[in-house]
């Protein structure tokens, strides 16, 4: 597939949104139940408040992608039977419940809702609707690309994995930083966590290469028009200029670009964000683990449009020789 | 049930791009906008087209065939490019099974389009909608048009009538007995999309001779009067003598 930059951006910036927003609320829920220091309100507001900046920017870049935006409303229409429809209607949840989240923890509601003589637990009901909406999110974002079935590379358990673990080890590695500046405290449990959702992205990045790396495409030139006969050659795609076909459906780059792309996403989002986030935590500077986030999330940009050239099409099949 | 579709005789198209260029013309004249063409008489056309005349070579030289081989949206029984649309205006047709785009809806995502096997969909440069063959929906039921040419543009136009229009869940219809008779076949029948649109295969009409063919067993040339010592049993002619 040709990667559009404004899907590259869309999904790699929920992912971080995403994934902070899950990393506020899971420190705040242990700070609850005295695992982990409680912080002031405005620590979990404001984080949540970037979150919801990242939501915005993939938001904006996800009209880049359209045609015709202001009929982006219409979107929320077939949510039965699309995976876009179902993001569409579950990205203003998750950024209605992390601006609701935002709003309680920097006001400091308070109320005994449950009747357990806690705090936060006005934030944290309001939380945990915003988690379950926020994977959700993550399994519809997903979805859109693992439902086409003859798009091999993608229709894979492994694309959703991807998506949730790479956008969650992002954001948990913003909130590292964002701790290290803010609330020092929590930089060990952010970190450790990025960490382990990196290691964990990688296992399952690495599982989908190679997946991918040796399947074995169903449809074929035999089947595209059912002639059988094992030398079919096209003569003419029936156009000597370029088309949607042409355009929307290939990458047009070599072999090699792919390959090296493969390796540049494969260093920068895993061993040097490791690297930085492992020096960031042993000499607490923020600015080394902002660095991480920063590699990391330059690594995701490769990634994604790697995710894209690497799915073949099968309508390929019918545009080979120009003529 | 209906299920409008076109059957493309492949035996019989010599790929002279008549479909491909009544089709253009019959659907950039409609009411619903041109089929927009960037610099046409430049370096780099580039336009919308439902429909392509592709050309195929079968085997290795000499033992080659060329295949000229029609594409345009199949109108499948199972579009997968419909539910993925998230408005809706993807849709296929309950009362003649054509898949049609609602181009006031779409909101030019090109879901669709990824969701297509076959390619058949293309976005418009300049009203940024998605579009793909219609089946002539604006022409087929036009009354005004003299009804033996209430058809698609690209079989009115087709000079070998290579193309036939129809409804192929009649099964007395002439495109129904075309694919039973003459070995009609769906493409990537591996997606399960049941395409109804379908293709009749290259036909060799081939005369086959037996030995015996070539020699006449009932030559009166042949001298039968002369008894060969080929058996010592009575035979027919024996009896005859």
């Amino acid at each position: 597939m040709h990667p559009a930059f404004s899907v590259i951006f869309l999904t790699t910036l929920l992912g971080v949104g995403q994934g902070l927003f899950l990393a506020l609320f899971s420190s705040q829920a242990y700070s609850v139940v005295n695992v982990l220091p409680a912080q002031p309100g405005d620590f979990y507001a404001l984080g949540a408040f970037i979150a919801l900046i990242f939501l915005v920017g993939g938001l904006i870049a996800s009209f880049f992608h359209l045609g015709h935006p202001e009929r982006a409303w219409r979107a929320a229409a077939k949510w039965r039977t699309s995976w876009l429809s179902r993001e569409v209607i579950a990205l203003p949840v998750v950024m209605g419940a992390i601006a609701l989240y935002a709003l309680v923890n920097w006001m400091n509601i308070e109320a005994d809702l449950y009747g357990l003589g806690i705090t936060g637990q006005v934030a944290l009901s309001v939380g945990a609707f915003g988690v379950i909406a926020t994977i959700a999110l993550f399994v519809c974002t997903a979805m859109i690309y693992a439902a086409i079935k003859f798009l091999q590379e993608w229709a894979s358990p492994l694309t959703v994995a991807n998506y949730f673990l790479l956008g969650t080890a992002s954001g948990f590695g913003f909130a590292t930083a964002y701790a290290a500046l803010n609330a020092p405290d929590l930089v060990p449990f952010y970190g450790g966590w990025a960490i382990t959702l990196t290691i964990a992205g990688l296992l399952t990045r690495i599982a989908s290469l190679l997946r991918n790396a040796r399947i074995k495409q169903i449809s074929s030139m035999q089947t595209a028009i059912g002639v059988r006969h094992n030398q079919v050659r096209q003569a003419s795609m029936g156009m000597m200029g370029g088309a949607y076909n042409t355009r929307e459906y290939f990458h047009g780059r070599t072999a090699d670009f792919l390959k090296s792309v493969k390796w540049i996403f494969l260093v920068l989002v895993f061993p040097i964000p490791l690297l930085l986030l492992w020096a960031g935590l042993a000499q607490n500077s923020a600015s080394l683990l902002m660095l991480a986030f920063g590699v990391q999330y330059v690594g995701l940009l490769f990634e994604r449009w790697f995710f894209f050239a690497q799915a073949n099409h099968p309508q390929n099949l019918y545009y080979q020789v120009v003529g | 049930m209906t299920q409008l579709a076109l059957v493309i005789d492949l035996n019989v198209c010599v790929g002279c791009h008549a479909c491909v260029t009544s089709c253009k013309q019959w659907n950039t004249s409609g009411e619903a906008g041109p089929l927009f063409d960037d610099n046409p008489y430049g370096k780099d056309p580039t336009g919308t087209f439902f429909n392509r005349v592709q050309t195929y070579e079968v085997g290795a030289f000499p033992n080659t065939e060329t295949l000229h081989f029609p594409k345009s949206c199949l109108h499948c029984e199972d579009p997968p490019c419909v539910p993925v649309c998230p408005t809706g205006a993807s849709y296929k047709r309950k009362e003649d099974g054509i898949v049609l785009v609602d181009y006031d809806k779409c909101i030019g995502c090109k879901y669709c389009s990824w969701a297509c096997p076959y390619g058949a969909r293309e976005l418009d440069e300049k009203q940024q909608v998605m579009k793909k063959c219609t089946l002539c929906v604006d022409r087929i039921y036009d009354t005004s048009i003299p009804e033996d040419r209430r058809k698609p543009a690209c079989v009115i136009s087709c000079p070998t009538s290579a193309r036939l229009f129809g409804d192929v869940h009649d099964p007395e219809s002439a495109v129904s007995l075309a694919i039973r008779e003459s070995g009609g076949y769906q493409l990537m029948p591996e997606w399960g999309t049941k395409p109804a649109n379908h293709y009749l295969p290259r036909r060799k009409t081939k005369l086959r001779i037996h030995a015996d063919e070539l020699v006449r067993a009932d030559n009166p040339l042949s001298k039968e009067d002369i008894k060969h010592e080929t058996s010592k049993e009575s035979s027919l002619d024996d009896w005859l003598m």
